[in-house]
């Protein structure tokens, strides 16, 4: 699962019908300050997010049936949790680095 | 998943069994401000788009479980939606990286 925001919603009145009543969201991967930006990608709305809130995507296909309860869905990215925060631990305490 | 727009189609009169039948198209991989994003990649259509159509399309196992009828087929992309809108904020609104310590988000 990766951590993202998101940035944006896509309106598509023909979809299949596993995409059916759930909003389609554009989510940006959030990053440390000093990596390059990863690609967005469209991610399957499962808990009611907006635009502007950090969100927990499901980035596999058998996670994304798992969530979405449906064992043939033709999901890979769903939102499965809204982030209230995250700590992050000083990189120079970390033993191994 | 991801955004794609028709380029075109694709015809393949020797198809692997449990693909008859199903439509092809070329499409471009877009990113959230539609521009392309690696070369020019081919689909199968389960929603009927045509071409100049922005589409949302998905990668991997699940396009072939996109598919109507037979699962186990070997595709690895698949058009499950054509986009009638697609609001995206400016590039800098939100904060995108984070900080060590505790970020808050609400």
């Amino acid at each position: 699962m990766i951590l993202g925001k998101v940035v944006g919603t896509v309106v598509t009145t023909i979809s299949h019908q596993d995409y059916k009543h759930r909003r389609l969201l554009v989510v940006q991967p959030l990053g440390l300050p000093d990596e390059s930006p990863s690609e967005d990608f469209i991610a399957l709305d499962n808990t009611q997010a907006g635009i502007g809130d950090t969100v927990l995507v499901n980035r596999e296909g058998n996670g994304a049936r798992q969530a979405l309860k449906n064992p043939d869905a033709c999901v890979v990215s769903v939102i499965v949790g809204i982030v209230d925060s995250v700590y992050l631990a000083e990189t120079g305490a970390d033993p191994l680095h | 998943m991801l955004l794609g727009r028709v380029h075109g189609t694709a015809v393949c009169t020797l198809k692997y069994p449990g693909t008859e039948g199903l439509k092809l198209l070329v499409v471009q991989p877009l990113n959230k401000k539609l521009e392309p994003v690696g070369p020019l990649q081919v689909a199968a259509d389960v929603v009927q788009a045509g071409v100049g159509d922005l589409c949302v399309m998905v990668r991997s196992r699940e396009a072939a479980l996109a598919l109507p009828d037979v699962k186990f087929v070997p595709i690895d992309l698949a058009l499950v939606g054509i986009v009638d809108e697609l609001a995206v904020t400016a590039e800098d609104t939100f904060e995108l990286t984070m900080q060590p310590g505790w970020n808050h988000f609400t």
